[in-house]
This record gives structure tokens, sequence and C-alpha cells, in this order.
């Protein structure tokens, strides 16, 4: 048996520990996300709390069409998205957005200003437990879109195609935002070990 | 023939190359547009570690662990789920 299917067992049979798992597992996830939605953290504790009972109460009729984590951020996104859009939201896709500083490259196109090494230093401060706190920092610090595709792509692990559903998107527009998402991230961690010159 | 195909399809510069990269890992270049980004990394060696850094990029944010849920709330969604089953009987 899948792990959903086993688990969607556990739940529907009266295993309170395997619904607390569940809860442990994707409550925090699942605020970050509902966060880029709504204006206040308050208000995305109130949209994650809606969302577990309407998990509940949807749990007898799901049917397994998509996956159990796929259903979940689902009807987080609709609640989310129907108890109210920040505002600025929209920012356009088609925006340009370039992945890095064009002042950091010559008339030619060719780096004038390279990546500095950061990934050795980078380990070793996340072997050491003092960089994830950083990281959740600076995910908040992207603009929500790409913040929402980075968590669901590469935090949760989802597809490509997951995420389209759970979002809406384009299969092109995921691939934008996850771009644009990702290469803020390398920015941030070079700027965070960049050495002092 | 060479000649032309080198005029249609000219070298990658760099500031191109870093705006491929996700498309690269994602699989979702043709097989030429692929053959041209890898045949830029060859010989660059500071795109070579522009790329090596989107993937720890990757790696590292993926590393991230949802955060323990406090006692008190353990208890209130144990709570919800009891509701939930005593409405079910």
């Amino acid at each position: 048996m899948d792990p959903d299917s086993e688990l969607l067992l556990q739940l529907r049979s009266g295993d309170e520990r395997a619904f607390v798992s569940l809860v442990e597992r994707y409550h925090e996830p699942m605020l970050r996300l509902a966060a880029s939605f709504v204006p206040s953290g308050a208000v995305a504790e109130e949209v994650v709390q809606d969302t577990w009972l309407a998990v509940l109460r949807g749990l007898n009729n799901f049917e397994g069409r998509s996956s159990l984590k796929t259903w979940l951020f689902r009807i987080l996104v609709n609640r989310a998205r129907s108890t109210g859009s920040k505002e600025q939201r929209s920012v356009p896709v088609a925006d340009p957005e370039p992945a890095v500083d064009p002042s950091r490259f010559g008339g030619g196109g060719g780096w004038a200003d390279p990546p500095e090494h950061w990934i050795e230093a980078a380990e070793r401060r996340m072997e050491a437990g003092k960089l994830a706190d950083r990281i959740r920092a600076w995910l908040g610090e992207l603009p929500a879109r790409q913040r929402e595709v980075v968590l669901l792509r590469d935090i949760e692990g989802m597809s490509s195609e997951e995420v389209c559903a759970v979002l809406a998107l384009t299969e092109g527009n995921q691939r934008v935002l996850l771009h644009r998402g990702r290469s803020r991230l390398r920015q941030l961690f070079e700027d965070e070990f960049r050495e002092v010159r | 023939m060479k000649l032309l195909h080198r005029l249609r399809y000219p070298d990658l510069v760099c500031q191109q190359a870093v705006e491929l990269v996700t498309e690269y890992l994602e699989g979702s270049l043709s097989a030429r547009a692929r053959r041209r980004f890898e045949a830029h990394l060859a010989a660059c060696p500071h795109c070579t570690e522009y790329l090596a850094q989107m993937r720890e990029t990757i790696s590292l944010t993926g590393r991230l662990e949802p955060e323990d849920l406090t006692p008190q709330m353990r208890d209130e969604f144990t709570d919800l789920y009891r509701r939930w089953r005593s409405e079910q009987q």
C-alpha cells in the first residue's frame, strides 16, 4: 500500500496520532505559504486552522486523484486566496528580472565580477545549525509569488506539475518564478559569505 | 554550412547562460540549447561555479525542516481530531 493510502486509512479509522503527525509535518509549511497570501500572521494562522477543519471534513470524500499533500495545499491556497489577497500581489511575470545584477557583466556579456566561492563555508555553517534561520528569513524576503513556488518545489519537494495545480500557474510561469526565486536566494548566499574586502 | 550555423547560433555569453540554469536543471532545454549551454560551461569556470552554486542553493533550501509544534498546539489538534471523530459516530 502506498504511504498516502495507509495514512488515509489510519486517519479515517480514528488514529489520532496519525492526524497529529500529519499536522506536525505540514502545519508550519502551510503557515509559511499562507503568509504570502494574507496580510498578517494572525490571519495566516486562521487560514491554516480552517484548512485543517476542511481537511477533516473532506477526509471521507477524498478520492486520491492527487496526492494527499497536493490536496492539502490546494485547500490551503483556495482558502488563503479567498481570505484576501495582499496588495501588489500580481507583479506580472513578464517583467524582466535578471538572475544576476547586469553590472557584474562586461560589455560583451562575460563576467566582470564573477561569483565568489561560498559553498564550503555555507555547508560548514549549515552543519553547525547556524544557517537554517537565515534561509527562513531570506525566503520571507522573496516576492510572494517566487516564495510560493520555491517553498513548494524546493522545500516540499513537489513536482512542477503539482505546483502548477496547487497555485494555478502555467508551466512556463512556474519555471520563471522558480528561476527568479532561486537566483535571488543564490545571491543572498553569496552576499552572506562574501569576504569583507 | 558550419559558418552559417555559427552565425545562426552564436556562442552563449555568461549573462545569457545564467538565465538558462533553471531550464537546464529542469531538463526543459531543447537538445541543441542544452549542447550549447554545456559547451559554454566547458569553457567557462565562472559559469560552472555559478551552476554549482544554484545546485547548492536548492540543496540547502531543501534541508529546512518544519519547526516543531508546541505541546499546547499538539493538544489542540488532538482535541480537534477527537471532536471530528465524535461527530462521525
